[in-house]
């Protein structure tokens, strides 16, 4: 039964990770405690000097490890993504799906989809060569001046790189994603709910709107978590354009941030010039703890999808 | 005049949703031509064809030993993932019990929501270190692997749900073994599907750069087949480290090789897109039966249907 275990396989590696990064989590768990959640210094001390020991474990002397600008940075920025792609995302499917079809709707859809197909370190690339000086020279600039209501929005707009550009960045990895699923529930909705909204009288806008909208609203939401799990966790773009700031919170839209994924990603040569191992297993925590939020993320967006797939059975909302 | 009104307003409400959401398409097709023609511009500008077979040499010279590398990461990967995706696939869709294949489908689903630098986390904790391969070609395809195994998974069990029951009906009715009637009857149909999964896979591990940043390291030199002990350059590392360089060698290498890097996947995508699609369609006959998206589309119920009367 090769196949069995074959099957099996996908188990045997979650389980792997999992396991592994644990354990390489728990002397920096003992050391760092909850700390690790509200301390704002990731030092990884005197790599040079004496080791300390505490809790029973060894570090580098004036070592500490806080991740809470990491967990800041990654939220934040995944939430600015989420607020310009879910709009964008919603209409562009509702084009894909009501106002396109045959050969312009596939050739529309494939362009889509090979958003998503593009390279994150492309897209970084572009970010950095393209976008972050469009937002430091254009953006930045218009918006600090037309936004002096909310707070947030003012203030120097520096090099570009930063908590806006990160947004953008994971904006335009995210939109593809939702895009593609929400044009499959769109042309889910039963023709003849979007035809008894026209002999209600309803123009086409208000169909859209007053039905399709309500029909897919869990699928929808569970698309969303699942964009904002693939956001918390994208790596080499935010790298590219976030600035990468340390022991630093975001003041302003433009402030230089870093989150966890890519600064695990920056942290490589750290990780290997520390003696005391300390450095490893402080990034395999953090490690542990990317991996929880993302899981967690994805697993509650399972859980609105297949709820609404559920009541749409109930209702006896079949797929056309 | 009230109810002139209210249809103005309606109008325009009409007017400004169908505006918006057509700005919204503009938008992202807009980002998309601007990516593309920006690395095409620059990329071909910089890109010059002795790249291919001059190796990198400080901050200027080829891509020669980041191709090899990459070639031979995604190989490795292949070679690991494909047997087990398909196999572990094969296995969901045709023998697991409802239950199992719940179970099997869920953990792959969750593996694939794994962040890749986590994943090349894991590889560099276990691979590099616990082992002590060191940066390595194959701890690199290893990483690599767990990245494309759920995806080749999932497809390669999509595509066999894609074949009509009544194909293995009348394999079983001549008197075919589960075996016999997989090997010949059902994975012809499907094959199709599973090797836009497998293609697909490959563009995706083309394109990754941090599972590898932890466990392949960074070579100037041509990979050799000593697989461990020994690092190896891939294409997505000169993108993002030669872009950060001063130089304008190093710029030109790294659009040269966003350039090559996006031509690849970019091809990969629409070339499988475009065979597969009129393979499905000629396959499965036209016209006369539905055609592959409709049967992803009523996928869950037509596959619970089958089950159900296989059991009874």
């Amino acid at each position: 039964m090769a196949a069995g275990i074959a099957a099996s396989s996908p188990v045997v590696f979650l389980a792997g990770i999992v396991t592994i990064v644990v354990i390489q989590a728990i002397p920096s768990i003992r050391f760092s405690g909850w700390h690790f959640l509200t301390s704002l210094t990731w030092n990884i001390g005197n790599v040079y000097g004496g080791l300390e020991h505490e809790h029973g474990v060894t570090a580098a002397s004036g070592a500490s490890f806080g991740s809470r600008v990491f967990i800041v940075g990654t939220v934040a920025s995944s939430v600015i993504a989420l607020l310009m792609a879910v709009p964008v995302s919603l209409l562009t499917a509702v084009i894909l799906a009501y106002r396109t079809r045959g050969v312009v709707r596939t050739i529309l859809s494939t362009l889509v989809e090979l958003l998503a197909g593009i390279p994150s370190v492309v897209i970084g690339l572009w970010g950095m060569t393209v976008l972050t000086p469009w937002i430091s020279t254009q953006l930045g600039p218009l918006l600090s001046r037309a936004g002096g209501v909310i707070p947030y929005l003012r203030g120097p707009v520096g090099t570009g790189m930063g908590l806006l550009a990160s947004g953008c960045v994971l904006a335009i990895m995210v939109v593809p994603i939702i895009t593609a699923t929400t044009r499959d529930l769109l042309l889910q909705v039963p023709t003849l709910y979007r035809e008894g909204g026209v002999g209600l009288g309803m123009t086409d806008w208000e169909v859209v709107r007053h039905i399709c909208f309500p029909c897919i609203r869990e699928g929808f939401i569970g698309a969303v978590a699942l964009g904002f799990g693939r956001a918390m966790g994208e790596t080499m773009a935010v790298l590219m354009v976030s600035g990468n700031a340390v022991n630093l919170l975001p003041q302003n839209l433009y402030s230089p941030i870093s989150t966890m994924a890519a600064f695990i990603a920056d942290q490589l040569d750290s990780a290997l010039t520390d003696a005391s191992k300390m450095a490893v297993h402080a990034l395999s925590e953090l490690a542990l703890l990317l991996m929880i939020l993302t899981v967690a993320t994805n697993l509650a967006a399972r859980l609105l999808v297949s709820s609404g797939r559920w009541r749409q059975r109930r209702t006896g909302v079949d797929a056309p | 005049m009230i109810a002139g009104g209210r249809r103005r307003r309606r109008k325009i409400h009409r007017f400004l949703g169908w505006g918006c959401a057509w700005l919204a398409a503009g938008l992202v097709l807009c980002c998309l031509a601007d990516m593309v023609g920006t690395v095409l511009l620059r990329g071909l500008e910089s890109f010059r064809w002795r790249m291919l077979w001059t190796p990198t040499s400080g901050s200027s010279g080829g891509l020669e030993n980041a191709l090899l590398g990459t070639l031979l990461l995604v190989a490795i990967s292949v070679a690991i993932a494909a047997p087990l995706g398909i196999l572990g696939g094969v296995y969901t869709a045709e023998f697991a019990g409802r239950r199992t294949a719940r179970v099997i489908r869920f953990v792959a689903e969750i593996l694939s929501g794994v962040p890749s630098i986590v994943i090349g986390y894991f590889a560099y904790l276990l691979l590099v270190q616990a082992c002590g391969w060191g940066f390595s070609a194959l701890a690199g395809g290893i990483s690599l692997t767990v990245m494309m195994l759920p995806y080749i998974l999932r497809s390669t069990e999509a595509s066999l749900q894609q074949v009509p029951l009544t194909l293995r009906e009348a394999a079983w009715g001549v008197g075919m073994t589960r075996f016999q009637t997989i090997r010949y009857v059902v994975v012809k149909p499907a094959m199709a599907g599973m090797a836009t999964g497998v293609l697909l896979a490959v563009a995706i591990a083309m394109g990754e750069t941090a599972p590898l940043l932890y466990t392949a390291g960074w070579s100037t030199m041509n990979p050799n087949l000593q697989l461990t002990h020994q690092p190896v350059g891939y294409l997505t590392y000169i993108v993002y480290k030669y872009i950060e360089m001063p130089f304008p060698d190093a710029h030109a290498l790294a659009y040269s090789a966003a350039l090559v890097l996006l031509m690849v996947v970019l091809l990969l995508n629409v070339a499988v897109r475009a065979v597969v699609g009129h393979a499905s369609v000629l396959r499965f006959g036209r016209g006369r039966s539905p055609r592959s998206e409709d049967y992803r589309r009523a996928g869950g119920e037509t596959w619970q249907i089958q089950r159900k009367r296989r059991r009874s």
